[in-house]
């Protein structure tokens, strides 16, 4: 239960820190931190415009997305302390949740029968595409390790017993960052303060999303932060440490990872749309890089 | 009167069909099938919950009166599917066919309905016969069947054509298990598949689990024997493709499951060529998929890619008997059982919808429909829904079965450096298909059913008649049920899957632990977390607003349907990495330098073309042709000539007999 509630508390400050971090960099004061709640607050609190061409299915997207990714969280676990519910396997259903919102919302991308919608549904169900084998090669090669195969058993095996091994926590814990760019659309995949239609991915499939349906998809895109924060997390706080040591350490990775994204958006530009997909590959090739580090240490070669 | 003997009595009575009145002839049929499936239905219980093996002997001299009907396990499954793939087809078979009452004549859907029947009865067949010649009697009644199934439409000339197609491939298929079983009995002494417990433990296994893998992989569509499936399914009527795809080509599934059942040596090779020839199904054929426009040869792939999943769990199944360990051996085989039966449920009832949208738009390029949703709002949830399933989604039952061929794979990483990175392999081959397959279901369901109309085709559609629901319906009720409650099934499955445990090793008492409990806890979990969602959002909306407006067109307000996304359109981003071996062309002339402002309507076309099909059959095909015409010259029509040819004929037998060579 503990991760759960970590979660949420980061999913509450992350975006805010984003978006602090981006004014600091560009020297603006910027808004609060919680600012992005209070937007989702106020989205919370509207009625819908539905498109006339739209259908139920555009009615039901935003509700199924959130349920997928609210439902995935459970099974993500701060470290030993174990999640809602774990079982061998788990991750499986978690990824699968995953595409099951991804699904939803591009269906309700293409119900709308708009053009520049179509373009961002297109994207997506291609990025998801590319991401997908990157995050299943990533856990294989720590179930390979561990010797386990659910998040709450790879975690807890995840010991390092010399310098060398630590390697795997951190380039996973770099993957984990790298697919939470691709899967939240952020940097360098995807700029989602972009005013240009054509160049957008997730934000273009939401734009007749409103009201409460669009807070909602905005909640289930934070939850979905603090999701692979908590991953990226899990790989490096090292389990000997005290319990407060370890949340301390954990809240501290986290703003730090959300000061790195806020970073890249300020100095960096967006890939050239074409880019993309060669970007999304070369994170499968660094987990395929996780593969052999393992092999070796297993001292399988 | 014994069981069998009513079974042999009902096979005389098909022929019943052709002398009822036109509309009592879907009736009488759907009460034969019900007979059939009763019977078999009964064995099958008999066999899964009594533990008890049922051994029958036919009666009727033309039905091979000494050979042996014996059920066990695996036919016991394979029966049950057959049973309710027939059942839904036929009770889907008669709204259908309703429009066709005009054109066909009576005899000609006494003739539809008599092979329909006789496809169940080949089946039933084919897998509770053990014996190598009646065996393959029932393979060709099937094959037969379902090719007079499939030219329903013969007057279509190219109907008629893929129809031959598929029959010739038929019967390389039947060559190659007929060449297989009489190899087995020149060696053992013994036809059938009791001969290959023999021959497997004295000879060597690999070859000739080569021969009836080619031949039953026909069958079964493994790429790149896969070239009949995108032209048979959608030639054939939908209920017909629901059922050929869904059930019929389970039978080549079936035969390889029997054929492995045997092996004893050389299981990891075997189970390597299984897995790796089913990893470039399930990916090349989801992929070739995405760039179809025609919705039913689009399904025909899917079902490519699905044989290809089943094929991985055989082959982790194998692989884990190999190395001996059962946990990995029951997950693959479990997983791979059970993705033929969740298979056989949402292939048929996307094949159902896709004849539905047939029926009404009479159309079948994805590029012509659109926004059918509004007009067919029940055809439409049926799609989603098995689209779901299809993609392996969590809460339908796809996601289970795929689940246990991961759960296997992941079983097994760590344990042995080969094994390892073969299951990584496979574990990225099988994410690869999934997210391929969302990609393909949202094109297919996003263009066809959502968004606005393309083409006046789609105007005048409308809900289809109860009768052609009602199946849907039922197929769409154990979908579910197999996704939320797959505690309840998976204990009989594995029970079958038991076959295959290493020698000397039991059942477990319990063979998942608590990870079924702990699945459907988190399905139900999704469910109900959902419904929060739905009261929360339908409470919240009870006090707002609710308006409807345009689509925001991005500051653009002359958009139209046409800047929809279309079928081509949707795939062009994969194409354009993909290019290289996706074998799209692209049918297109670009505008001329000077042609600033173009006035006239241009055209522009990708076809995907098979290259596999152009390498394996046509062009092999098209060489024999090339040598059998140089013999055209010897067709004089001339009766001299001939006589002339008979006598050189024999004279050569003369002299051939002298020198003592024949």
């Amino acid at each position: 239960m503990i991760s759960i509630v970590l979660m949420v508390i980061t999913a509450l400050f992350f975006p805010g820190v984003i978006v602090k971090s981006k004014a600091k960099f560009s020297g603006r004061k910027g808004p609060g931190i919680f600012q992005p709640w209070f937007d989702i607050a106020r989205l919370l609190r509207k009625g819908n415009v539905f498109s006339n061409a739209s259908s139920y299915v555009f009615q039901i997207s935003s509700s199924v997305y959130l349920a997928a990714v609210f439902t995935a969280l459970l099974f993500i676990p701060f470290e030993n302390l174990g999640p809602l519910i774990s079982f061998t396997g788990d991750f499986v259903l978690f990824a699968y949740l995953m595409a099951l919102g991804r699904f939803i919302i591009v269906a309700s991308a293409l119900d709308v029968s708009s053009g520049f919608e179509g373009m961002g549904a297109n994207r997506e169900v291609l990025y998801g595409l590319l991401v997908e084998p990157a995050f299943f090669i990533l856990i294989g090669s720590l179930a390979m390790f561990t010797g386990h195969a659910s998040f709450a058993s790879i975690f807890q095996g995840l010991h390092y017993t010399s310098y060398f091994s630590a390697v795997i926590g951190v380039l996973a814990a770099f993957t984990f960052s790298q697919i939470t760019l691709v899967e939240s659309s952020r940097l360098p995949v995807d700029d989602p303060l972009t005013h240009l239609e054509l160049t957008m991915v997730h934000e273009v499939m939401v734009l007749d999303h409103s009201g409460f349906d669009l807070g909602i998809i905005k909640v289930a895109n934070n939850l979905k932060f603090a999701i692979y924060g908590m991953l990226s997390a899990n790989c490096l706080i090292p389990h000997e440490l005290d319990f407060w040591v370890r949340i301390v350490i954990y809240f501290v990775l986290q703003v730090g990872l959300a000061v790195a994204i806020g970073f890249i958006e300020s100095f960096r530009a967006r890939n050239k749309m074409a880019m993309n997909p060669q970007y999304i590959l070369s994170i499968s090739a660094i987990a395929t890089i996780l593969i052999f580090v393992v092999i070796i240490i297993n001292n399988n070669l | 009167m014994k069981l069998v003997n009513i079974f042999e009595a009902i096979t005389v009575l098909t022929v019943l069909v052709f002398f009822v009145p036109l509309r009592w002839k879907q009736t009488l049929c759907l009460a034969l099938s019900l007979a059939i499936s009763a019977i078999t239905g009964y064995w099958a219980f008999q066999n899964l919950v009594n533990h008890s093996t049922v051994v029958e002997k036919l009666s009727l001299p033309f039905w091979f009166h000494s050979s042996l009907l014996e059920i066990d396990p695996l036919s016991s499954f394979f029966l049950l599917v057959i049973s309710f793939g027939t059942l839904t087809s036929i009770l889907y078979s008669s709204g259908y066919l309703k429009p066709y009452e005009r054109s066909k004549t009576r005899q000609e859907f006494a003739l539809h309905y008599f092979w329909l029947i006789w496809l169940q009865i080949a089946m039933t067949l084919v897998v509770i016969l053990h014996e190598g010649l009646p065996f393959l009697v029932a393979w060709e009644i099937m094959s037969i069947s379902s090719f007079m199934l499939v030219i329903f439409e013969a007057e279509k000339k190219e109907i008629l054509h893929t129809g031959i197609y598929y029959l010739i491939q038929m019967h390389v298929a039947l060559f190659f298990v007929l060449a297989a079983f009489t190899l087995v009995e020149a060696k053992t002494g013994i036809s059938g598949f009791d001969g290959l417990a023999i021959y497997f433990k004295e000879y060597a296994s690999i070859p000739m689990f080569l021969l009836f893998f080619a031949g039953f992989g026909i069958k079964a569509g493994f790429i790149p024997l896969h070239s009949w499936l995108p032209h048979a399914h959608p030639a054939a009527p939908s209920h017909v493709s629901g059922l050929m795809s869904g059930t019929m080509i389970k039978m080549g599934i079936y035969g390889i499951l029997r054929v492995v059942s045997y092996l004893q040596f050389d299981l990891l090779e075997i189970g390597t060529i299984i897995l790796l020839v089913s990893l470039i199904s399930s990916v090349f054929g989801v992929f070739f998929a995405i760039f179809q426009h025609d919705l039913k040869k689009m399904l025909a792939f899917h079902s490519i890619e699905n044989i290809g999943i089943i094929g991985i769990g055989i082959g982790t199944g194998l692989i884990g008997k190999a190395i001996n360990n059962p946990t990995i051996c029951l997950l693959g085989f479990t997983g791979a059982i059970l993705h033929v039966v969740n298979h056989s449920l949402f292939k048929s009832l996307l094949f159902y919808c896709a004849g539905s949208v047939y029926s009404q738009c009479h159309s079948r390029d994805i590029n012509e429909l659109g926004g059918l949703i509004k007009k067919m709002p029940s055809t439409a949830v049926f799609f989603l829904f098995a689209s779901v399933a299809i993609c392996g989604l969590p809460p339908l039952n796809g996601f289970i079965s795929e689940f246990l061929i991961y759960k296997g794979f992941f079983s097994g990483l760590g344990s042995d450096i080969y094994v390892s990175l073969l299951f990584l392999g496979g574990i990225t081959g099988l994410t690869l298909t999934g997210g391929l397959a969302v990609f393909c279901f949202t094109k297919a369901f996003g263009v066809v059913f959502l968004g606005a109309a393309r083409t006046s085709k789609v105007d005048h559609a409308q809900e289809v008649s109860p009768s052609m629901l009602l199946p849907k319906f039922l197929i769409g009720i154990l979908i579910a049920t197999i996704g939320l409650l797959s505690f309840l099934f998976l204990p009989t499955i594995a029970g079958i899957a038991a076959i295959y445990l290493p020698s000397g090793m039991e059942l477990p008492q319990n063979p998942f632990g608590s990870v079924l409990t702990n699945l459907s806890i988190s399905l139900g979990l999704f469910v109900v977390v959902l419904t929060v969602v739905f009261i929360l959002r339908a409470w919240q909306q009870k006090r707002q607003i609710i308006a409807q407006g345009p689509t925001w067109g991005c500051g653009y307000s002359a958009g139209d349907f046409r800047h929809q996304y279309t079928s081509t359109t949707f795939a062009d981003n994969l194409n354009r990495m993909t290019s290289a071996f996706s074998g799209v062309e692209t049918h297109y002339v670009p505008i001329p330098k000077e042609d600033v402002f173009p006035k006239a309507k241009r055209h522009y076309e990708t076809h995907q073309y098979d290259q596999l099909e152009k390498l394996l059959i046509l062009k092999p095909s098209k060489f024999l042709l090339n040598i059998m015409e140089k013999f055209v010259v010897l067709r004089s029509g001339k009766i001299q000539h001939y006589i002339l040819y008979g006598l050189g004929f024999i004279l050569l037998a003369a002299f051939l007999t002298i020198v003592n060579v024949i």
